[in-house]
Parts: structure tokens; C-alpha cells; sequence
């Protein structure tokens, strides 16, 4: 009997028999059977999930399993719950003016949050995950503003973007001056000049002279005498340090040529009016907000001091 | 052959095979073997007492700690030692550990194994003899098994024996003391995680939440298996650390050894029959028998062997008895039988680099826990710049740059901060929700606060800036007391 055990001779213990390499061998150091009893039972109980969860598809459908757990239903259940969570807050957002909004600090803190939600999922792909825009795509961070700051300017622009074929969109446009022939090159290139040197920027100063009645005959009725321009137009300010498309003289002189006249959808049709109130409300605290205009009747009793960008 | 083998049906198999016609000599026996009982005899002597006292210390460290009650105040509970997930905390007397800080929980986890690697070194596996919950509730379960069903050789006669009322009754007994011992372990388990008085009440009544019958069933539930039906199959199959400790054992740990130097050659020995030529050890298995993991200590340092030292009670027992000086088993290290020491504990060196470098890392991170401990604030504040935009050029040429500051109130009470900036001469701050440059910015009690604020210059400091990024201290005043906690941030520009 014993000739037929692969024992090994420093153990003096049994081996399994396997060879290796020609003279490398396992000692046989059997698990204990409860072990092995174990690893049964955790195969019967893995089929009892194939009983009481859904497990098999069959030609309509699948099997459903005794529990009738659904991880659809599941994921329905959760989105209620958070949207019931969010209907107080929600109701009592829709039924206020946005300016009030701010003024209550749960309200507030919720709009923000949910505003930057909506924000990433809307506004992002255009505007930038953290706002900050890109040549032709406005930076929501900064304190210029081509629509308007105010929160109720924002709300109204959101709503009805620009230049977007919505009825009470901001429609108005600058006018292709190069294309449409109606300054000649070298004039663009003197108002150009002109243009820049309101910002301070390095410019061929006889050229910039030469622009200023060029300016003031074809520009000041929209951008202003001063270049300041007008949010009610779209207009922008000329004199600040921001450049939607650049400061060049080379960038200046394509927007002058070609108006540029960039768009931005209508988000009234898209968004509820709850959830533009939500993401104007965000884009108005990402510090650039601008305070509500003074009404005029003098109704308006308490304004909330804004927290102005400094001058 | 079949995986169910186990060893009766390998012998059969190897029969089989003595066959000339064996057609596979190389044939594996079975991978799988019957679990082999093991009866402990009862051991009687010094470690056994000690055993017993270690025993009663931790199981009444064990029940008795949740009760323990330390006032901290109206708003905080006032169990001394709770472990309050609902709440993210953790309360250890004084000391209130938040989540953020789970650091501290590490340390002590650290400090654990330091102090497990120190004492396994210096004295072997004293943890999985004396200490170990695995031991200790065994050993437990043993003593409850003995009492019902009598010593080893009674015990081996009722398992063999058919099913007869005496044996009904003494196993049920055996099984229904295991089960309450485990229900009592299970139930003092979920008192360290919920106000024990409170959570007690809500138990015996049934209203206690299904989480806490759910823990109390799976710790009631390993504890029956694991301490009354596996035992020594868990320190042999499951646990790691028989595998760990062979690396932190070495020549100069003291572990517990047969002397063989001593002992052999055995054999048994009669009344007036000279000792002469022959080895102290008279076979009698006691060390065997005692053995709760059912080794032969004789055989050498082994895996399955835990170092309880019931071996040496066992030992010395016998030795008394047959008129020979004890400690044929006993503490000794390698070095000593190395050298065929027979003296027990003969120059047992403690001091080594091993063990001075655990003692220096155990002081290290003890030091280091214990400094910050005594240095936290009860107010954490951090502060992240905004990374996406980094700064913001403004319409009159300026910068800005936008921060977030947390601030936890760890305390009880509501407070009040104020924040200010300094780095950047001419900074104005802007906060989103407050209005003002000094806002006064409410906690309340354990709670966190997010402010946002923002840093702006105009185009003429603007100039003075060197370089893209201006090193700034955010600073947070608590009104109150006055403290200040700074952290320093950046303010960050385009660069010239």
C-alpha cells in the first residue's frame, strides 16, 4: 500500500501527486469538508436569486422573481421622493418675484444649488462648465453684461435668448458694415483704431483720429457718444476691458465687418419657469450680478443692497 | 474520485489501487477532509487562572462599557463610548471624533497593530492565546459544553454514543446556553452604536429599528458558529494572522516549546523505574489532550498552535506527578533551545532592533495623535479657491478670484465668524449671501457652512501683481472668543 503514496521524505506527508518541473511536488493539506459543504451552499443559495429576482429573459419580457424588485421602479421611487422634497421649495419659488427670492436665504441657497445643476446641464456646453465662456460665448462671471445684469434682465434674457427667432427675443443686430459695403475697409480700420484706443489699448494714433467721426456717425447711435453702449440694444460697452471676440485689431476689424450677431436659444420653452428662475438666480450670485434698477414709483421700499463688483 | 472523498474513502481508494492493475498510481487522495473533533480536556494550573482572569476582564470590558454614562451636556448623549453613525461621530469620553476626522479612528488602528507586531515579537502570540474575542468566546462556549456534557472522555462517549434522552438533553442544553451566550454577545454588540438604556427598552418591546435586529441576529448568529461550532477551524482556516506573525516572530520571541533536548528520548514510565538514559516525557498526551486546537505541541512551532498555554499546565501537572522539575513545556525562544538551554527563560533578549523600532514607531504615532488631539480646534475651516474660472477679468480691467470657506462649529452652540483676507493690498471681499465687506456669518450648533466670497482688485493693484499666482491668508475670526484659524490660499491672475 504504502508503495502506491507519494510521500514526501522531509514531511514525511502525503504529496497530491502532481509533478513540476520534473521534481516539484504539493504536499496534500486537505481544507476541512465544512468547507467544502460551504461553498455548496453558497451555490444553492446564488439560485435562489435566479427564484426571487428577475434573472432570465424570456420572448416578452423576463423572468420578474418572487421579491418583484425592480431597479426601474426603484429609480422611480427615488426621483419621486427627491421631487416631493423639492415641491416646497419649488411652489414657494414660483409663486414669488425672482428678486424676493433672494432676500430668503433657504430659497436662495436651494436655487443656487439646483440652478448650478441646471446650469451644467443646459448652459455649460456653450457658456463653459464654470461659466467662464469663450470667444463669441459671453463669460457669466464678469460684471459686463450685453442684455442687461439686473436678476430681472437675466430671467427675461434666459427665457427668450437672443437673436433666437422667439417673438419677445432680443432681436436687435449690429449691421454688417464690411459686407454690406457701408464703411470702406480703410474706415474700418480707423474706427477700429478708434475703438480700441477708448480701452487703451496700443493703437496707430492718426488712424484712431481719423476713426472718431467714423464713429460717431455709424457707431454712436447704438454703442452711444461715449461708447458705452446699451443693454436695451444688446449693445456693448467699447471702453471696458472685456471682448466677447477679442481685442485685436484684427478681431475688432472682423466684428466690425461682419456684425458678428452671435444667438442664444429661448430656454422659456425648454426650461419650467421655476427652473430658469433657479439658473438665473445662479448666474446672478457667480459674482457679476448686477442690482435691480430703482422702480420708479418708489413701491419698492427695502432693496436688497447688492453686492456690487468694485469700479 | 469524487471531491466528497474525505479520508475514509481515500483509504478505500488507495486499497484500490494497491490493485496490480492500478491505473493511476499518482492518484490525489481526496482534497477535502472530514472536520476531526476535538475534545479539550480540562487543564488546571497557573496559566488556566490566568486564562480564566484575562477571560472575565475583557467579557466584563465587553458588556459593561456601553453602560458607562459621561455628561457632556443637554444637546449630546451621554453614553461614555458610542459609535453614532446616525449623527457621523464618534464619542469617547471627552473626546468627539467627527467623520472628517476618521484620521484619529486610523491612528488607533495603527497604533493597534504597532502594539500587536511589538507584542507578538516580544512575547509571540500572547493576543491569540490570551485575547483574542475568537479565544476568549471559545473558551467560553468550551466551558459551557464541559459543564452540561462532562470532560473530554465523557464528551467523546456522548458524541459516540446513540441517540438516547441523556443525550438529547445534554447537547440541546449544550446548544440552547451556546444561543444565549451568542444572544447576549450579539446584544451587547448593538449598545455601542445606539443609547444603551434607550436602545435596551426598545428591545426587550420590540420596537427597536430592524437595523438593530438585524446586527444583534448576524452577531448573535457568528457568534454560535464561530465561537461554539467552528473555533479553532477560524485560527486555522480563516485568520490571517497565524500567516502574518511568522514575519514578525523571531529568534529571541519567547513562544511556548516542548524542550526536546529535555524531553526525549519519551516513552512511558513506571513507579521506582530509574530516569537514566531517557528523556523526561512519559507519553502521556496530556499536552494533547488539553490542546484546544488539537495539536501535538511536541511536534514543534506550528500554524494551528495559538499559544495558550494550557499545554504547560497540562505538562506540569504530569511533572509534579511523576517527580520531575516542571517546564518540560514552556515559554522559551528559539535562541534558548537553540542553545539546549533547559533552564526556562534563560537570557531572553527584549531589547532588539525589532522591537526598538516597533517602540519608536508606537511613540511616534502616539505622539503625533496625542499632539494633535490636544491642539484641534473646535472649529475647522478650510478654503478652496475657485478652480473653474481661476480669476475673472472685470469690464474696468480689474481681477477676481472666488473662494469657498467651510467652516465646522463642532461645538454646542451657535456661533458667530467673521472672515477676512490679506495678501492682496486693496482687495475688496463680496459675499454672495451676506451683504457687506464684514459679514457676521451664523453657525449653527454641529453644523458645516459653506461661504462663498469673492476677491476683487482693481486695474491699478492689478499692475502691482507679480507673477500668476499672489499667496493670500484667508482668516476666520471667531467672535466669540477671538480666535483665528488661517489658511493660506492663492489669488490668481493671467501673469504679466
Amino acid at each position: 500500500m504504502a508503495s502506491h503514496k507519494r510521500i514526501d521524505e522531509v514531511t514525511g506527508a502525503e504529496t497530491t501527486g502532481h509533478v513540476w518541473d520534473g521534481d516539484l511536488t504539493e504536499l496534500n493539506k486537505p481544507l476541512p469538508r465544512w468547507w467544502l459543504y460551504t461553498f455548496y451552499a453558497c451555490i444553492v443559495w446564488a439560485f435562489g436569486y435566479w427564484i426571487v429576482y428577475p434573472a432570465w429573459p424570456t420572448f416578452n419580457g423576463y423572468t420578474k422573481g418572487w421579491f418583484g424588485y425592480s431597479q426601474r421602479d426603484q429609480v422611480a421611487k427615488d426621483a419621486a421622493a427627491a421631487k416631493a422634497a423639492q415641491d416646497k421649495y419649488r411652489t414657494a419659488i414660483a409663486a414669488m418675484p425672482i428678486a424676493e427670492v433672494k432676500k430668503n436665504p433657504e430659497l436662495f441657497e436651494f436655487a443656487r444649488d439646483g440652478g448650478a445643476a441646471i446650469f451644467g446641464d443646459n448652459c455649460a456646453p456653450c457658456h463653459g462648465r464654470g461659466a467662464q465662456g469663450a470667444v463669441g460665448y459671453p463669460n457669466l462671471n464678469d460684471d459686463d453684461w450685453l442684455w442687461g445684469g439686473d436678476l430681472e434682465s437675466i430671467e427675461t434674457t434666459i427665457t427668450h435668448g437672443a437673436r433666437s427667432g422667439d417673438p419677445k427675443t432680443h432681436d436687435t443686430a449690429m449691421p454688417r458694415f464690411g459686407l454690406d459695403k457701408i464703411l470702406e475697409p480703410a474706415q474700418i480700420n480707423d474706427v477700429a483704431n478708434y475703438v480700441r484706443s477708448l480701452s487703451h489699448l496700443d493703437v496707430d494714433a492718426a488712424a484712431a483720429s481719423r476713426g472718431s467721426a467714423i464713429f460717431a456717425d455709424n457707431c454712436a447711435a447704438c454703442h452711444g457718444a461715449d461708447a458705452k453702449g446699451n443693454t436695451e440694444i444688446g449693445a456693448p460697452n467699447l471702453t471696458d476691458a472685456i471682448w466677447l471676440y477679442g481685442n485685436s485689431q484684427q478681431a475688432v476689424v472682423h466684428s466690425i465687418e461682419t456684425g458678428r450677431g452671435g444667438m442664444m436659444p429661448a430656454w422659456g420653452g425648454r426650461l419650467d419657469p421655476v427652473s430658469i428662475k433657479m439658473v438665473t438666480l445662479y448666474v446672478h450670485s457667480l459674482g457679476g450680478g448686477k442690482p435691480e434698477p430703482k422702480k420708479e414709483e418708489g413701491e419698492s421700499e427695502h432693496k436688497d443692497e447688492p453686492h456690487e463688483a468694485p469700479k | 474520485m469524487t471531491l466528497m472523498g474525505g479520508p475514509n474513502k481515500f483509504i478505500a481508494d488507495k486499497k484500490d489501487d494497491d490493485a496490480p492493475a492500478a491505473k493511476n498510481t499518482a492518484a490525489p487522495s481526496s482534497i477535502y477532509a472530514a472536520h476531526q473533533k476535538i475534545y479539550p480536556k480540562e487543564a488546571h494550573g497557573t496559566f488556566r487562572n490566568v486564562k480564566w482572569a484575562v477571560t472575565a476582564v475583557t467579557l466584563a470590558i465587553y458588556y459593561i462599557l456601553p453602560w458607562i454614562r459621561w455628561n457632556r451636556g443637554p444637546s449630546l448623549p451621554d453614553q461614555a463610548l458610542l459609535f453614532d453613525f446616525a449623527n457621523q461621530r464618534l464619542l469617547i469620553g471627552p473626546i468627539e471624533i467627527w467623520a472628517q476626522e476618521f484620521y484619529y479612528v486610523t491612528g488607533v488602528l495603527v497604533l493597534s497593530a504597532l502594539a500587536l507586531f511589538l507584542v507578538t515579537a516580544v512575547a509571540g502570540r500572547m493576543w491569540c492565546g490570551y485575547a483574542c474575542p475568537q479565544t476568549v468566546w471559545t473558551d467560553l462556549m468550551i466551558a459551557v459544553e464541559r459543564f452540561w456534557q462532562g470532560d473530554r472522555n465523557a464528551r467523546m462517549r456522548l458524541d459516540q454514543s446513540s441517540w438516547t434522552f441523556e443525550k438529547l438533553w445534554k447537547k440541546s442544553a449544550t446548544h440552547l446556553s451556546w444561543m444565549m451566550i451568542a444572544i447576549a454577545t450579539g446584544g451587547a454588540f448593538v449598545f455601542y452604536f445606539q443609547d444603551a438604556p434607550t436602545l435596551a427598552r426598545e428591545l426587550i418591546s420590540g420596537t427597536a429599528s430592524p437595523v438593530a435586529y438585524t446586527f444583534l441576529g448576524i452577531f448573535t448568529l457568528t457568534t454560535y458558529l464561530l465561537g461554539g461550532m467552528a473555533r479553532e477551524q477560524v485560527c486555522i482556516y480563516m485568520c490571517p494572522w497565524p500567516r502574518i506573525q511568522g514575519a514578525m516572530l523571531d529568534h529571541d520571541s519567547l513562544f511556548i516549546s516542548y524542550r526536546e533536548a529535555r524531553g526525549e528520548p519519551r516513552g512511558s514510565h513506571k513507579r521506582e523505574q530509574s530516569w537514566e538514559g531517557r528523556g523526561d516525557c512519559v507519553d502521556c498526551k496530556a499536552c494533547v489532550s488539553v490542546c484546544p486546537t488539537g495539536i501535538d505541541i511536541r511536534d514543534g512551532a506550528q500554524l494551528a498552535c495559538i499559544q495558550c498555554a494550557l499545554c504547560i499546565d497540562a505538562c506540569d501537572e504530569i511533572m509534579d506527578r511523576v517527580g520531575r522539575p516542571r517546564g518540560l513545556i514552556a515559554y522559551t525562544t528559539m535562541a534558548n533551545l537553540d542553545t539546549a538551554s533547559v533552564e526556562p527563560r534563560s537570557g531572553w533578549r527584549i531589547v532588539r532592533p525589532r522591537t526598538i523600532l516597533y517602540s519608536a514607531l508606537i511613540a511616534a504615532v502616539g505622539g503625533l495623535m496625542l499632539w494633535s488631539l490636544l491642539n484641534r480646534a473646535d472649529t475647522i475651516v478650510s478654503v478652496a479657491p475657485d478652480r473653474n474660472p481661476l480669476f475673472v477679468t472685470l469690464s474696468n480691467g480689474g481681477l477676481r478670484n472666488g473662494y469657498t470657506v467651510k467652516i465646522t462649529n463642532k461645538t454646542e452652540t451657535a456661533k458667530s465668524f467673521r472672515i477676512s483676507a490679506t495678501g492682496v493690498p486693496g482687495a475688496k471681499l463680496q459675499f454672495v449671501e451676506f451683504e457687506g465687506q464684514d459679514p457676521v456669518i451664523d453657525i449653527k450648533p454641529s453644523e458645516v457652512r459653506a461661504v462663498k466670497f469673492f476677491l476683487s482688485i482693481g486695474p491699478g493693484e492689478r499692475k502691482e501683481l507679480k507673477g500668476d499666482s499672489t499667496p493670500i491668508l484667508v482668516t476666520v475670526r471667531d467672535m466669540s472668543t477671538g480666535r483665528e484659524t488661517s489658511r493660506a490660499t492663492t489669488f490668481s491672475g493671467p501673469g504679466s
